[in-house]
Formats: C-alpha cells, sequence, structure tokens
C-alpha cells in the first residue's frame, strides 16, 4: 500500500492556547517579598530572677510613647537623628583600665557607655505604638551597628562587614570560608547586638 | 522589456503572525518561573512597613508565617474592626499561636528544626500590644528566630 503522508497540525490556535496560559499566570502572580529585618527573641525566662545590675551609663533607653512619639533618654528625638545617637553612643568608649575600647572612635566622655560590648540599648514601647513606628526604630538601631561593623570591618580586613556576610553565603567565593566565619565572629565580638525589649507597658 | 517587469500589487503584504506564539511562550515561561503561589488567602489587610536594613529570607520551606492586620472589608462584618491574627486561612487567637508552632514543627524532619524561622507579616497599622503578645507566645514555645517582613524603602516613610 502507498503510504500516505500524515496531513499537517494546524497550529494556528497554538497562540490563543499560549494567551490563555499567559492570562493565568499573570492573574495569579504575586510578587512575594520575603525580605525583613532579621531578629533573635531571647529565651523566656524563669519567674524570680535577678535581673543583671547594669550601670546607668551603658543603658541607652529608646522610647516610643503611645502617640508614636520618640523619646531618647527622655528626650524627644526626630528619628532621623536617632541612627547618629545611637552610634555616638555605642561608639563612646568612655571606659577606663580593663573596660577601655581601643578600637572606638568616639569622644570618650565618661557619662556615657564604657566599651560597645557593655553598652546596651533598651527598646521600649507602649502597647498603643504603631507598628510601622516600631519597625522604623528597629531599623535605625539595626543601621546603627551596621554602620559600626562596616566600618571596623574595614579597617581590619578591608571590606564590608555586609560583604563579609554576603560572601559567606555566596557558594561560588574564592577565600577561606572558615577563616572568613572567625572574623565575622570577631566583628560580632566587637560590636555584639544588644537590643533589649522591655515587655510592652499597658 | 516587459519580461522584467515586475509585478506590482497595490497592498502591503501581510505581516507574517508565525512568530507570534515563540513570544506568548517567551513570556508565559517568564511568568511561570516568577510566579510564587500563594499560600494563605490573606483575610486581612496587609500593608507592610518599610525598611532597608533588611535580609533576605532564601529557605522557603523552613519559614512560618503569622500574619496580622485589621480584617480586610469582606469579613469585617464577621471578624469585628480590630486587629486579628491569621494563621493558615483563618482568623486565630493569640493562644493558637502556640499549637500552630508545634504542628508546624512536627510536619518539618526533625534536623530542619533548629533553622525555622517565623516571619511576621503585620501590618504597618497595627498596635504593639498584639505583636507583643504573638512574641511572647513565640518565646515560650522557644521559636526565637524571627523575621518582621517589610517592604524595601526609607525607614523614614512610616511615619507619615
Amino acid at each position: 500500500m502507498a503510504r500516505r503522508s500524515a496531513p499537517e497540525v494546524n497550529a494556528g490556535s497554538m497562540a490563543d492556547i499560549a494567551f490563555l496560559l499567559l492570562i493565568f499566570f499573570l492573574v495569579t502572580t504575586t510578587i512575594e517579598t520575603d525580605s525583613g529585618i532579621s531578629r533573635k527573641l531571647p529565651p523566656p525566662q524563669e519567674e524570680n530572677i535577678e535581673p543583671p545590675i547594669l550601670k546607668q551609663k551603658n543603658i541607652f533607653v529608646v522610647e516610643l510613647n503611645k502617640n508614636n512619639d520618640l523619646l531618647v533618654e527622655e528626650a524627644p528625638m526626630e528619628l532621623k537623628d536617632l541612627r547618629e545617637a545611637a552610634i555616638k553612643f555605642l561608639d563612646n568608649g568612655g571606659g577606663q583600665g580593663v573596660e577601655a575600647c581601643t578600637f572606638c572612635q568616639g569622644a570618650k566622655d565618661p557619662s556615657s557607655s564604657d566599651n560597645p560590648t557593655k553598652a546596651v540599648i533598651s527598646l521600649r514601647n507602649n502597647r498603643e505604638t504603631n507598628y510601622s513606628a516600631y519597625i522604623a526604630v528597629q531599623n535605625e538601631l539595626v543601621a546603627a551597628y551596621t554602620t559600626l561593623r562596616n566600618r571596623e570591618a574595614n579597617r581590619l580586613f578591608g571590606k564590608s562587614f555586609e560583604q563579609m556576610e554576603k560572601d559567606l553565603k555566596d557558594v561560588n567565593y574564592a577565600g577561606n570560608k572558615e577563616s572568613l566565619k572567625e572574623d565575622i565572629k570577631q566583628i560580632q565580638f566587637m560590636f555584639p547586638e544588644k537590643l533589649s525589649e522591655a515587655e510592652p507597658k499597658k | 522589456m516587459s519580461k522584467f517587469k515586475k509585478k506590482k500589487s497595490g497592498d502591503l503584504p501581510a505581516i507574517s503572525t508565525a512568530s507570534l506564539p515563540d513570544i506568548v511562550f517567551m513570556l508565559l515561561f517568564f511568568f511561570m518561573v516568577a510566579t510564587v503561589m500563594r499560600q494563605n488567602t490573606l483575610m486581612i489587610e496587609n500593608k507592610l512597613p518599610t525598611a532597608d536594613q533588611i535580609e533576605k529570607l532564601d529557605k522557603k520551606d523552613l519559614v512560618m508565617y503569622i500574619y496580622a492586620g485589621k480584617p480586610s472589608s469582606r469579613y469585617r462584618a464577621s471578624a469585628g474592626s480590630e486587629a486579628r491574627i491569621q494563621l493558615n486561612d483563618k482568623f486565630a487567637d493569640v493562644s493558637e499561636v502556640k499549637a500552630f508552632i508545634l504542628a508546624e514543627r512536627a510536619s518539618k524532619r526533625e534536623e530542619l528544626v533548629p533553622f525555622l524561622t517565623t516571619a511576621l507579616k503585620v501590618d504597618g497599622d497595627t498596635n504593639m500590644g498584639l505583636v507583643g503578645d504573638i512574641k511572647k507566645e513565640l518565646r515560650d514555645v522557644q521559636a526565637l528566630k524571627i523575621n518582621y517582613t517589610t517592604r524595601t524603602g526609607s525607614a523614614m516613610d512610616n511615619f507619615n
């Protein structure tokens, strides 16, 4: 029997089918935001534990009241000045003897913090405080730590702290990851993120 | 001479649409790859605040999502206008957060449990009281790694 060639399939409607699928995916797509400020919560505490005694000058009180007003050390402050103030406090290095800070570039004011390793930022908020105001303050405080860490990382290792963390995650990083990890730890030890949050007041 | 005269037709030749499917397929593949199917249908308003000190959450399967905000207009009649928590497609009470975390942990492989992160997707207009309550519950179940999900932008915008 003579072989008959198969008739060609009409591909004219392929575009229609593809459009249909395209419109479906266009409608269902939501570009999800999956980035944000990472934080670590303190572990739950036993009931009757004495809080450690801290020198008053090593505590930097940041308070957000129920009208979303920012109070730093009981004085009102604009949000844009907070980063600067936090850096000034952390980098002060007013300690003497064992508590002296060798790498601080601050004013060495004896009435401000002794050492970045001792300095604690205490964030207090009210139950009525707005979440977005709280995030803005968190953001500025994290930024203060990042700025200082970047400065020290640049001085010691010739690249910023953010770059070091990026390199650690990068699979194609050419250098030694173990020593990089140690370097990151060293910077984190110099400027530990000591951000304490009080339970919101009623 | 007339042998070399070209046949001239007045109308323009039709544009070939043969490559149209290729173009459409290209777009289709882009959207198929870029699409992330939403796991939860949001029943609340969720306008996230902005921040610029952000880290990316890269392991999507190791993230637990807790949503909070005012119920959206469809649910306002039944759920009220106060900010609520949403866990897995339904409104929940603060006391249900613990059970949710434990259930999420049980569904993951044991060696992955320490890497679980809780992403708080909270509407910017929510009061800190609710967020504080959630954080207290999370502390109680030792879910200490959290991430305040935000949009990228200047933190100053939050005060407007």
